[in-house]
This record gives structure tokens, sequence and C-alpha cells, in this order.
């Protein structure tokens, strides 16, 4: 099969970009999306042109580094599969496909279909963490978690950040990927001690880095390769009108 | 008030503002509509329950001052939130499709609601001030009144109803924007839930309440200007 991609080229975040169309050489069927992109970059090499530059890296689905908008859907046309794990056998023959970086003012552009999601590392740094003991393992078990929670926070954890979530949504939100996180780690007794903290803070960090708020259009939870739930908004919107109250602990008082 | 300040900085502070007024304004639009459908008991039935709101000038001062600030609030944070979550994406996608998955109703929310905003400054013009220039049909509605059995007098609440839905006009713009309050209702509701932290219900379940309410207002509301278009109340107030 062959197709026909529009993608979006740009030199570097400085200079004007636009759409660039190509014809692709013939393809198997069988091929994912992004062996697609290295036989089309191939092409473009062997022609002395620059290639499409694309994030990628372990091409199983776990990384969360690959990205792009293919036909206005981040991750290609399927649910819950990242790019990587999109086969050409999903596009007909000679279709044109537009292919896309991920928009968001947090997540600027670096180059052609590559933006920089550092913005999700400093939301991790802002409270994405546990206080644990170092050392010698704790025993297995030692800890009891009730069953209904260790399902829901292993749910939650299936995030790998990829930020598909911020470029489906129409205000740039993300606030799916920050109450998965958030969920994780708050529906764990070892997520407790800095529970109120940790969401004050990732939800702070995430409206200083310029992200949208969340309007409950679901498109995040639609196009998630890991089908976080959109629940987990609900539940960390709870855990911080919980914790914005109550305001930051007073000195003089254990924090309970 | 650091709480206040605490609310307002924060986007899903915001957002917590926004579905407390649209709580507190949604059960304001139901007691409205179920108030108003006395109409079709009859202009005595009616003008007693206007009557009996004009008396208790505290209830009534205090829910319309009270009305006012939850619009005011929840106007305030939909502009606030939706500048921000425009600045979010300073270039948008060249694909020309919708976000993908999401309802009309959802992404139309700030323009239902402004066109709901300025038809609620239009309807109590309209009823509430009764100022002749926008009711279109020149009439005096202020100068309509009910003569009781015992002599006294009350606003005919009633003939002004009628009166002022007999325009097509008028008639017209009440219809779309009761359309309007409900396509905005139908994502409304189901949001809130979210927006609140219930994770009682499914979303399935909160979007067909939303729905399912949204329509319900909708009918009834429109049952009255049709009511009078069609005629089916207040011919003796025209004949
Ligand atoms: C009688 C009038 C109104 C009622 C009953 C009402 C009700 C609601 C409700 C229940 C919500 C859901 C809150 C949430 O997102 O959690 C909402 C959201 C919203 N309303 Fe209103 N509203 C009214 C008027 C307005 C007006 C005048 C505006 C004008 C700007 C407006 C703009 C919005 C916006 C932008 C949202 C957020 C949408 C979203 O989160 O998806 N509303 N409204
Ligand atoms: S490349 Fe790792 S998830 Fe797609």
């Amino acid at each position: 099969m062959k197709v026909r991609i529009k993608v979006w080229r740009q030199k570097n975040a400085d200079s004007q970009g636009a759409f660039e169309t190509y014809e692709t050489p013939t393809l198997n069927a069988n091929m994912s999306f992004l062996e697609m992109l290295d036989v089309v970059n191939e092409d473009l090499s062997m022609k002395g042109q620059e290639p499409i530059a694309f994030d990628h890296d372990c091409r199983e689905g776990i990384c969360g580094t690959c990205s792009l908008v293919i036909n206005g859907k981040p991750h290609g046309p399927h649910r819950k599969v990242a790019t990587c794990q999109t086969y050409m056998r999903s596009f007909q023959d000679g279709e044109t496909i537009v292919v896309e970086p991920f928009r968001a003012k947090p997540f600027p552009l670096i180059k052609d279909l590559v933006v920089n999601r550092k913005s999700f590392d400093q939301i991790i740094q802002a409270g994405g963490f546990i206080s644990v003991r170092t050392g010698s393992a704790p025993d297995a078990n030692s800890v009891p978690v009730p069953k209904i929670n260790s399902d829901l926070a292993m749910d939650a954890a299936q995030c790998i950040g990829c930020g598909a979530c911020v470029a489906a949504c129409k205000n740039a939100s993300a606030m799916l990927f920050v109450s998965a996180k958030v969920s994780h780690l708050g529906l764990l007794p070892q997520g407790q001690p800095e529970r109120e903290r940790r969401v004050l803070a990732m939800v702070g960090t995430m409206d200083e880095l310029g992200f949208g708020s969340c309007t409950v259009t679901g498109s995040c939870e639609a196009v998630c390769p890991k089908d976080i739930s959109l629940d987990f908004i609900a539940r960390m919107n709870r855990d911080y009108g919980y914790a914005l109250i109550k305001g930051e602990p007073h000195r003089n008082s254990a924090e309970d | 008030m650091k709480v206040i300040t605490r609310l307002w900085r924060s986007s899903l502070g915001r957002k917590f503002l926004m579905a407390l007024t649209g709580i507190a304004l949604w059960g304001f639009v139901v007691g409205h509509l179920i108030g108003n459908l006395q109409v079709f008991l009859g202009a005595d039935k009616l003008n007693a329950y206007a009557a009996f709101l004009k008396s208790q000038p505290g209830l009534l001062w205090g829910a319309r001052l009270g009305l006012l600030a939850m619009v005011g609030l929840h106007v305030a944070s939909a502009i606030s939130l939706s500048a921000q979550n425009k600045a979010a994406r300073p270039v948008d996608y060249g694909n020309g499709l919708p976000p993908h998955a999401s309802s009309y109703a959802s992404r139309t929310m700030l323009m239902s609601g402004l066109i709901v905003a300025s038809f609620i400054l239009y309807h109590l013009l309209h009823y509430t001030l009764l100022v002749p220039a926008v009711n279109l049909s020149g009439a005096d509605f202020a100068g309509y009144y009910q003569k009781l059995t015992d002599g006294s007098e009350r606003h005919d609440v009633y003939r002004m109803l009628v009166i002022g839905f007999r325009h097509p006009v008028v008639a017209g713009f009440y219809l779309l924007s009761i359309a309007l309050l409900c396509l905005h209702l139908s994502h409304g509701l189901s949001a809130m839930f979210q927006s609140l932290g219930v994770t009682r219900f499914t979303r399935l379940g909160r979007d067909r309440f939303a729905k399912i309410v949204g329509i319900l207002i909708f009918v009834g509301y429109a049952s009255i200007p049709a009511a009078v278009v069609l005629g089916l109340i207040g011919k003796e107030v025209v004949k």
C-alpha cells in the first residue's frame, strides 16, 4: 500500500512552520505508523532532504515517548493504543493522513513533530513522590492495602505520561494526567503523609505552567492509550477541595 | 478570607465556584418554572402567587440579590477560565476537526451561557422592570390590574404574560434562549458532579440525567409561550 502524508514541518521553535505533503514509498500494511515514518525518512534522506523529526523510544506502548496527532486524534484512530502500536492496515490505501505535533503552550515545539514535554516532569517534581525509608527492602505485604484501592491505584498508575490528554483537550488541560498521578499515590497507604500537600502542589504547578482547566468534554479519556478514566479527575477534585479549604497545616497542630 | 483568595487563584477553585453557583442557578430555574406553570391554572392562581411573592420583600430581595451575585460569580469564573483555556493553546491544529469525542454542548458552554445572560437582562427589563420599550407591543404592563371581588386590585401578571408572548419576536427569542439554557444544562449538570468531586455516579448516568433534566426544563418553559401563541390560554384576555 501507499499513502500520502500531510506533515507539519518546522525547522525550530523560532521559525515559521507549514504542512508539507509526501507520497510514501510502497509500504507493508503491517508496518507500524512509526515504521512508515522511518521508511519515508529513508526516502527523504536518499533524496538529500531533511528527515521528519518525531519522538519515539520503546515502540511497545509503555514509555510514553511517541506522540503525534493523526487525522485530528492524538495517537491515531484506535482507542487505548499509542502511536507506536498503530499499524498501517488501519488506514486506506491512497489515503491522505494529516500528522501534527501535540499543541499546547506548556509543550513548546522543538522541531517538526517533536515537542518538549518537560512541564510534565515539573508537575511530578512538585508532588508526584512519596517519602520512604531507604535501605533493606521491607517485608512483603507488611502494609495492608484494600483490594479495591489497589485495583484503582493500579488503573491510575497505568498512565505513561505521554501528554495525549493535553493534546486532545480543547483547553490543553493536563487534568487527566495530574489526576492519575495524584490518585495513584493518594489511594495507597504509602501516599498518605503527603496527600494534601501533593494535590495542592501538583495542581498549583499545573496552573503556573499554563495548562488550561477541565470542562469535562471527555476528549482526554477517549484518546488515552492507557484508558485512564475521567473519574480520577473527580477524585482529585475532591481531595483538592478538602485540602484547599483546610489550607496550610499549622505549625502547632499535627496533620490530621 | 484566605480561602476565598485561594479559591479564586486556582483554576480548580474557580471550577468549584462555577459548579456551586451553577447548582444554585439551576435550583432557581426549577423553582421559577414550577411557579410559572401556574399560568395553566388561570389568572387568579398566577396573580395570587405573584402577589404573595411581592408581599415578602425581605425574601424577594434576598433571593434577587443572591441570584445576581450567583450569576456574577458564575460568569466571572467562566470568562476567567475560558481566557486561561484559550491561552493554553496559542497555535491551533490545522486538521479542521472538532476536538475528538467532545459534544456540541460541551464546546459551546461559554457562548450558550453568554446568550442566556443577555436573555436574562432582557427578561428582567421585560417582566420585572416592565420597561415598555422592550415588549414590542407598546403596552404598559405596569398598568395591568386585576380587580378583586373585595374591591382591591393586584398586578395582572397573567394578562402581562399573555400579551407579552403574543409578539412572535419576543416568543422566538424566549424559545431560543430556553433552548440554549437547556443545551447549557445538558452538559453543565453532568460536568458539575465531576467538578465537585462526586465519584458516586457513572459518566453515562450523569450525562443521561443532565439530558433528561435539560429536556424536561425546555418542555416546561416552552409550553408557556407555545400555549399563548396557539391560543390555548389567555383567550379571555385578548378577545
Ligand atoms: C440560569 C443560568 C445558568 C445556569 C442554570 C447555569 C448552570 C451551569 C452549570 C450547572 C454548570 C456546570 C458547572 C461545572 O462545570 O461544574 C455550568 C457551567 C458553565 N457555565 Fe453556566 N449556567 C447559567 C448561566 C451561565 C452564563 C450566563 C454563562 C456565561 C458566561 C455561563 C457559562 C458557563 C461556563 C463557561 C461553564 C463551564 C462549562 C464546563 O465546565 O464545561 N453559564 N453552568
Ligand atoms: S514509543 Fe514508547 S509508548 Fe510509543
